[in-house]
């Protein structure tokens, strides 16, 4: 078992390691620092200490592996109805950082249909991968977790990647977790931030913890790999395509057959929005301030005229005025557009969680002392029902719509 | 139908603070809450055993204050609790943890259902749930967010799951687990009996031994992955402009600046 060590000489009773703990296991006793059972050994202590008072003590593992035999960095590329998901072309992208940084080849790791396979791994390779690991199937159809997770299991253990990220979609959320469970190695949820430490090669992943109050940053022990992450959509950028990349394609079958797959999906009823909250690169969010479910009229109409999605805060779909799919924040959908405009919302600390990382935030409120214009880049103080009609019909002018 | 729900204590994130002197989670006074997917995986629970019967089982692996959400899963009526606390789990990530779960559904006789919030939201991992269906061997429906159908005879499931463009329908065989959303219900607020009753229960504490698990699994021994460093994001570039003036002249000159932006198209 690990322990935390603080050294009652050293310690000079600073206080600095207590409010970082990000777990309240830090104390103040008779001016020494104590650490109580709910430490997790997640060292931001260690870190903090002035006079280096507080030390981990880390046991070995009890398995060892050759890492050498695990090299290059795969992409799981994602696709539903017939396209591939924008965030694996994102992963690519940055996936060709990290194989650069460690020198060694990235690759496709693709499931499809026979129908579709070739054209998704051409599209990988145009995006930068040099070698597609392709399983063609037709129980790849519709997404099920018990063929995608033995796909990535078989070939994962016959060709030992380095590194695996999937998107942090529905999808990659699903079934990462399971190759992960399977293999017995680290899966890091939902990261904004992946590179390579220069000293030792690692996967350094940095992701939000606490609703975003906190960045943590994970590695993973050496003698688990691959190193797996699951990786937010939209934070990295979409990366040149240019189809006259060359890349080899190596066909393994899926040993599993239809009767084996446990799940069966019945039936798919689309959403009735025309705009996807998680494709979005423009969101119009009501809260409260709307007032009820007729308060949402302004708001669809301007998200009409920028092709936008409509968003929501707790407080306006807990009141039943527009369902829990537009919910944007901690309980509901993280979203990262390019414009987010938050109109008759406050901007309490668990929306804000799932909204802050928009590129630019407007803020519509009447009270100027509400927390939304602290993060928002331009805000107008005033009433959602005079400004957001006004809105409307100034981009209706300047976009001739 | 036996239930088992896992629920997890996390710091009401409503409470925490930035201190903004030093950058650092302000953590005093944060009180711990029932993470709130978890509340909905328990009123689930209750709602099926009240109408196909059964019992619910609610397990938490934590340190010993943890037992709070234990008491009460009790006041709204789950029937049996238990707490799983050991120093040994100490440092557990998501692969241990779910082991240790696993290990402690298997110890108190299995289930045909289990239960887990979508996510917890100290981690936001969602990674135990499919962790724990992994090792017990059986079929995962994530985000669910309607329990249409569960038929005992034929030892079926079927439920809508929210995805990104809409509601997926799927059947899956019993025993199998869920993870649920907030959509799928209102949690009821416990009784006053109930809360009494819950004050009053003895509460069991299972430790790794216990479970039969194995230490190489669990704790930071079991956990593949490590935190190296904790900091606070950057300040958003926010507190930007407030556009003051009269509306008809604020509104086109935030119009403007949104047109420069090129997103509008
Ligand atoms: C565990 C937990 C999880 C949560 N998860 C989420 C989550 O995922 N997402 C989320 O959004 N919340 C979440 N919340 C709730 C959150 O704490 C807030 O209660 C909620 O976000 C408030 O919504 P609001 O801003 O719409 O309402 P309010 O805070 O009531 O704000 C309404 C705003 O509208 C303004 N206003 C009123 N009328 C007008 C008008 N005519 N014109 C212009 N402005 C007007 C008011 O000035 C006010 O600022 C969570 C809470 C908890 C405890
Ligand atoms: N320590 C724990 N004890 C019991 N259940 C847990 C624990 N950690 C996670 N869970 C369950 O797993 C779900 C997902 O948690 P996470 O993967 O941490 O986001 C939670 O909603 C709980 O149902």
């Amino acid at each position: 078992m690990a322990r935390l060590l603080i050294d009652k000489d050293l310690c000079t009773g600073c206080e600095s390691c207590v409010p970082v703990c990000p777990f309240g296991a830090l104390s103040m006793k008779e001016g020494i620092a104590v650490v109580d059972e709910k430490c997790t050994f997640c060292g931001a202590c260690v870190d903090v200490c002035p006079v280096n008072a507080i030390t981990m003590e880390k046991e070995e593992k009890a398995v060892t592996i050759d890492t050498s035999a695990f090299k290059d960095v795969w992409v799981f590329i994602e696709h539903e109805f017939g396209k591939v998901s924008g965030v694996s072309f994102e992963l690519l992208g940055e996936g060709r950082k990290l194989a650069n940084a460690l020198g060694c080849k990235l690759c496709g790791m693709l499931f499809a249909d026979p129908e579709l396979a070739e054209g998704f791994a051409k599209e990988a390779i145009a995006y930068g991968a040099e070698r597609v690991y392709l399983v063609e199937s037709p129980l790849f159809k519709i997404y099920r977790t018990d063929p995608y997770a033995k796909a990535a299991v078989d070939l994962i253990r016959k060709y030992k990647p380095e590194i695996v990220l999937f998107g942090a979609t529905t999808q990659g959320r699903d079934f990462a977790g399971t190759v992960a469970t399977t293999l017995e190695v680290g899966l890091t949820a939902d990261c904004t931030g992946l590179d390579i430490d220069p000293e030792t090669k690692y996967l350094r992943q940095t992701r939000p913890a606490f609703g975003g109050n906190i960045m943590a940053t994970i590695l993973d022990y050496p003698n688990y790999r691959p190193q797996m992450a699951t990786v937010r959509p939209k934070v990295f950028p979409m990366p040149e395509r240019d189809d006259s990349r060359k890349g080899e394609i190596i066909r393994e079958p899926l040993q599993m057959t239809e009767e084996q797959v446990r799940t069966k999906v019945l039936e798919f009823i689309r959403g009735t929005e025309t705009v996807n909250l998680a494709d979005a690169e423009i969101i119009v969010s009501g809260g409260r301030g709307v007032g009820g479910p007729e308060g949402f009229k302004p708001i669809r109409e301007l998200a009409e005229v920028l092709g936008a999605a409509v968003g929501a805060s707790r407080a306006a779909v807990d009141s039943g005025w527009i369902s829990y799919e537009h919910q944007v924040g901690q309980t509901g959908r993280t979203v990262r557009p390019k414009i987010y405009i938050a109109c008759g919302i406050s901007g309490s600390i668990q929306h804000q969680a799932g909204m802050k990382t928009s590129e630019i935030i407007v803020a519509i409120n009447k009270d100027p002392e509400a927390p939304i214009f602290k993060i928002a880049t331009y805000g107008i103080v005033g009433d959602l029902f005079t400004v957001v009609p006004m809105l409307t019909e100034e981009f209706k002018k300047r976009l001739g719509r | 139908m036996k239930i088992v729900v896992c629920v997890k204590q996390v710091p009401d994130t409503t409470d925490v603070k930035i201190d903004p002197k030093t950058n650092t989670l302000i953590r005093e006074g944060v009180a711990s809450i029932c993470n709130p997917f978890d509340e909905y995986a328990i009123e689930e629970a209750l709602r099926i055993k009240e109408k196909l019967g059964g019992e619910v089982h609610v397990i938490t692996m934590g340190p010993p204050q943890a037992i709070e959400v234990l008491r009460n899963a009790l006041a709204v009526g789950a029937d049996k609790v238990y707490l799983i606390s050991d120093k040994a789990f100490a440092g557990s990530d998501t692969l241990a943890t779910a082991y240790a779960l696993s290990k402690t559904i298997e110890y108190i006789g299995g289930a045909d259902l289990v239960i887990c919030g979508k996510q917890a939201i100290d981690g936001d991992t969602a990674q135990v749930g499919p962790g724990i269906a992994t090792r017990l061997g059986i079929p995962q429906l994530t985000y669910v967010s309607k329990i249409r159908e569960i038929d005992l005879e034929k030892k079926k499931i079927i439920v809508e799951r929210l995805l990104e463009y809409g509601r997926e329908v799927v059947e899956a065989p019993l025993p199998a687990l869920i993870t649920v959303v907030k959509d799928i219900n209102e949690p009821r607020l416990p009784s006053l009996i109930g809360i009494k009753k819950a004050a009053k229960a003895q509460i069991p504490t299972l430790t790794a031994k216990d479970i039969n698990a194995d230490e190489n699994r669990i704790g930071l021994k079991g956990s593949p992955t490590w935190v190296v460093k904790v900091f606070t994001p950057e300040a958003r570039g926010g507190g930007g402009e407030i556009l003051k003036g009269e509306l008809n002249e604020v509104v086109p000159l935030l119009v403007t600046k949104l047109m420069e932006t090129k997103f509008i198209k």
